[in-house]
């Protein structure tokens, strides 16, 4: 009995102390949370942005450190397992007490960590393109709306190679059927009939395309220049275009613009059938400017690898780090609260030569960069929008959120505003 | 090229004997301004927006000048840039370093230059076509028939009256049957403008039944603005030809769509077929044995990199050793102390399966890896306009006929296959014949691992290579095995070709996520009424 007492207080001590150290700790340092998986099916993308994310800190801590103090980057690996995403976001914030996290790839991961970031007021830094539809206090979207991506992307075909017909294929989840809908009610509005869309879904790692490409070759030989726009995701990418070029259907033909290929995805396949396709996103490694070349050497000399790529959410982590950075350093503080209503209008130089702003919706400012497939897996960009576009968290084609606004400014302070009704949802999602 | 040539050739002939005889300026200015144009249209190449590229290459089309077609062609494949310092046009050849570059105007060397001083002059997929169809107008009269038939293909969707005496020259000295007909067609389809009324119907006769997807579209708008009643029927009359011919091509296309699929299910389900059907081991780890055939394809690709068309050949043997070594291990290893006990050998190899992936990630990549295609695996055998079947598959499918015959003459007439069928039916009265079981088991493993393997290979050339690849076809394999029946090979045959034509004709009208599932459900259904598949084991060995 007595030893089990005597157990019990040795316990309590020690638990008493390591907070006491925990506190400690957390005064010396600035902690930053990377909460992106290290293992399971998203680890190829996302491992990546974890180191993005080290060599940020480790560079801040090189110029000094950031209010006086050093940064410590905390790392969890959420194992690409969706419900994991929460619990690990959780302990981010709960046991390491960091002070804003940079994480998450799919949709369904920051679906599955909004409540707890917004229970506990924690700062999350989402770098990958998304479907839009959500706006969170405590969340910043660096990473393109559909309105930064897609439909840009639609009015190049349609303006630049006159396309009239569409095909939409995607893979069977939330982003591409979101997207597709945008897309959709886009063209529709633009005068583009019924038959001359054609909607296809496909499911995760799809490899047997015979029958679509077919079918996609017929839809295209009704005499009016056609197009594919691909939110097909990941690998099931290659044995599309591989079944694209083997059908005789080129790039000339039937162009496909996809988006979610990128020079990650490029870097371990045959790019040979690939060629003259094209690729909408914000960033490309080929971009010729002198920030980009700083950072493309910087980021081989920390990875100690002359051939890894860059890509647009390594960009968009980037944009992300240097506009918190600038925020803490505006409010004096890391506490949530005064850093949130810093960020708003910080801004920040991008690497493709101009400059990403924080808007009021939690969105960037961002250029839009179409690219054309080159057999080195790079993009050769062959339009872009004359300046930057400010992301649209609610999408105007859509005839739910229409009228929705989001604006993160005293007095409104709302994610989810009707306009038409004055009233605000409280519902960020 | 040749009018135009001509032409030009005439006129600087001219204008040199009209230099040559009176040595008039005027003459000479105008010469020069003729080769300024050349040099202005040339430097307008090099425009921002590509609207003006566009004009730019029309100019220089039109200024019929000799090189043009060099310069154009060399746009085309990317060779065409300026150089930083004075924004000359310049044709580059790349180098190990840098570029060798000429002038493009006059083709005069200007020697090499470093990355850094030329800048490509981009185009994109619309000036590619433009620049194709404009090198396709300028090489109608080419000396390889293939490229003739390419320029009149282009020509197809925009043919008009304005072609017609070009096309008639054409026809009239083409040699190549082939090229004749589509000459033919297209002489037809610019007749169908005609104001003739007898001109078009004499067009819709010749067009009747023609299956070039450009014909149905123009019969199709002429059927929408032509009142003339006859037009109108020779019209619809033509259209319902080519249309039920059209049908008959597309149902066999997803014919071939839904063998070659069942082509890769039987690949992936055969040496299953062997270790589940024959054996009875429920083999979790199958999918990662096709996967370790398909990383040897990569391995031999990486050691014979100058070889890449024999590179296959060799991959086939390499694949079945490397697999059918690993399945021997994994069978005296784990598997043998399991016999009789179905639920741990389906842990232990899922077990497995989850170590080889692990393998594969930490000893190569994560990433999937690149396995190249050899030329003679690309592209299509063109049957017609209409129905086209793409070589790799083509290929395969006659490959997995190849690997079951192969598979059927072991079991059926080696000796080891005589032993393998009796230790199956009857291990212990096999034993009591001096057959050494534990030998033969392991030697069944391995022969059905080895074929996953060479399935590894085949596969390897239709979709991506990484650690996770075998996990697609696990299920599938399974599935094949059950429906066609366990234990029985030409029931794995019919069930894999089965499932794959069934579900290839379910695909068009209920897209793939769905017509994966009705196949599923079918299965299950079909499992209920047969639960010994469509070919089930009859006899004695039935009972065990």
């Amino acid at each position: 009995m007595n030893t089990i007492h005597e157990r019990l207080l040795a316990t309590v001590a020690a638990i008493a102390l390591g907070v006491t150290a925990l506190n400690a700790q957390a005064g010396d340092t600035i902690k930053v949370g990377v909460l992106h998986s290290l293992s399971g099916t998203m680890a190829i993308s996302e491992t990546t942005l974890k180191d993005t994310v080290l060599m940020l800190v480790e560079e801040q801590n090189k110029k000094g450190g950031l209010l006086g103090k050093k940064l410590e980057a905390v790392v969890v690996d959420p194992a690409s397992n969706w419900p994991l995403f929460a619990e690990k976001a959780r302990e981010l914030l709960q046991k390491h007490k960091v002070d804003v996290v940079f994480g998450c790839w799919t949709s369904v991961s920051r679906k599955s960590v909004l409540p707890v970031f917004e229970e506990l007021n924690g700062i999350l830094f989402y770098p990958v393109q998304y479907e839009g539809e959500e706006s969170s206090r405590n969340v910043f979207y660096t990473g393109a709306a559909p309105n930064q991506q897609a439909i840009p992307a639609v009015d190049y075909l349609m303006n630049e190679l006159g396309v009239e017909r569409w095909v939409l294929a995607g893979t069977d989840y939330v982003y591409p059927r979101t997207t597709n809908k945008i897309l959709q009610a886009y063209l529709k509005s633009k005068g583009v009939k019924d038959e001359d869309i054609m909607i296809n879904y496909t499911p995760f790692g799809h490899s047997d395309w015979q029958s679509i490409v077919a079918e996609i070759k017929k839809f295209g030989s009704a005499g009016k220049k056609t197009a594919v726009v691909s939110t097909i995701n990941g690998d099931a990418n290659v044995p599309f275009y591989k079944e694209l070029a083997n059908q005789g259907i080129s790039a000339e033909d039937i162009p496909v613009v996809a988006f979610s290929v990128g020079e990650e995805e490029l870097s371990g396949i045959d790019t040979k059938p690939l060629v003259g396709h094209l690729a909408a996103w914000n960033y490309f490694m080929s971009v010729d400017t002198e920030e980009n070349e700083e950072f493309i050497e910087k980021w081989h000399a920390f990875i100690k690898d002359e051939d890894r790529v860059t890509n647009d959410p390594m960009e968009a982590h980037v944009i992300g780090f240097n506009m918190w950075v600038k925020a803490v350093e505006k409010a004096g503080t890391t506490d949530p609260d005064a850093v949130i209503d810093a960020m708003i209008g910080v801004t920040v130089p991008n690497l493709s030569g101009g400059y990403a702003t924080m808007m009021p919706n939690h969105h960037i400012t961002k250029p839009v960069l179409i690219g054309e497939i080159q057999e080195d897996g790079q993009f050769e960009v062959v339009w872009q929008t004359p300046g930057t576009v400010v992301g649209d968290a609610w999408s105007d084609y859509l005839p739910g959120s229409r009228d929705i606004i989001s604006d993160w400014r005293a007095p409104l302070s709302c994610g989810n505003y009707n306009v038409k009704t004055g009233k605000c949802s409280g519902q960020n999602f | 090229m040749t009018g135009a040539h001509a032409a030009f050739r005439r006129l600087t002939l001219g204008l040199f004997l009209l230099a040559g005889l009176c040595l008039s300026s005027a003459a000479v200015q105008a010469s020069v301004q003729a080769t300024g144009d050349f040099a202005a249209a040339v430097q307008a190449l090099d425009a921002k927006r590509f609207a003006d590229k566009a004009r730019a290459i029309e100019a220089l089309a039109a200024t019929g000048h000799e090189r043009s077609a060099v310069i154009l062609r060399a746009m085309l494949d990317g060779r065409l840039y300026y150089r930083k310092r004075d924004r000359r046009v310049v044709i580059a050849e790349r180098l190990e370093k840098g570029f060798r570059i000429s002038d493009a105007v006059t083709g005069e060397p200007l020697g090499e230059v470093g990355k850094r001083k030329v800048k490509k002059i981009s185009i994109n997929n619309k000036l590619r076509k433009q620049l194709r169809a404009t090198l396709a107008r300028l090489s109608l009269s080419h000396r390889d028939p293939r490229v003739r038939r390419q320029s009149v293909q282009e020509m197809l969707a925009t043919v008009s009256a304005a072609a017609v005496p070009t096309l008639e020259r054409a026809l009239a000295r083409e040699t190549d049957e082939e090229v004749a007909e589509l000459l033919r067609t297209a002489l037809a389809l610019a007749a169908l403008d005609s104001p003739d009324r007898e001109e078009r119907l004499r067009a819709l006769r010749v067009l009747e039944g023609n299956i070039q997807p450009e014909v149905g579209n123009r019969i199709r708008r002429l059927l929408e603005r032509d009142s003339d009643a006859a037009v109108q029927a020779a019209a619809q009359r033509a259209l319902t030809a080519i249309e039920s011919k059209l049908k008959f091509y597309e149902f066999l296309e997803t014919l071939f769509f839904g063998l070659s699929m069942g082509s890769v299910l039987l690949l992936a389900a055969i040496g299953l077929a062997i270790t589940f059907g024959v054996m009875g081991v429920i083999n979790m780890a199958h999918g990662e044995l096709i996967m370790l055939g398909a990383y040897t394809t990569y391995l031999v690709q990486l050691l014979m990199p100058n070889h890449l068309e024999l590179s296959l050949l060799v991959a086939i043997p390499a694949a079945f050793l490397v697999s059918g070594l690993f399945g021997i291990a994994i069978e005296r290893g784990v598997i043998r102390f399991l016999y009789g006990r179905p639920l741990e050998t389906l842990l232990a190899t899922f077990g497995i399966s989850l170590l080889l992936q692990q393998l594969v990630r930490t000893t190569i990549s994560a990433q999937n890896v690149t396995v190249a295609n050899p030329q003679w695996l690309s592209g299509s055998l063109e049957i017609n306009a209409a129905l086209s079947l793409t070589y790799n598959r083509l290929y395969i499918l006659c490959f997995a006929l190849l690997v079951f015959a192969a598979l059927l003459l072991i079991l059926k007439k080696t000796s080891l296959g005589l032993q393998v069928r009796a230790v199956s039916q009857n291990r212990a009265m096999a034993r009591a014949l001096g057959i050494r079981s534990g030998w033969v088991d392991a030697m069944t493993f391995g022969l059905g691992s080895g074929i996953a393997g060479v399935a590894g290979v085949a596969l390897s050339q239709l979709t991506n290579v990484g650690p996770n690849m075998g996990q697609a076809y696990i299920i599938d394999s399974f599935m094949v095995v059950v429906f066609g029946g366990v234990g029985n090979l030409w029931g794995t045959l019919v069930g894999a070709f089965t499932l794959g034509v069934v579900n290839k004709f379910l695909e068009p009208w209920a897209g793939a996520v769905l017509a994966k599932i009705l196949v599923l459900v079918f299965i299950i259904l079909f499992i209920q009424k047969r639960p010994r598949g469509l070919f089930p084991q009859k006899g004695r060995s039935a009972e065990s």
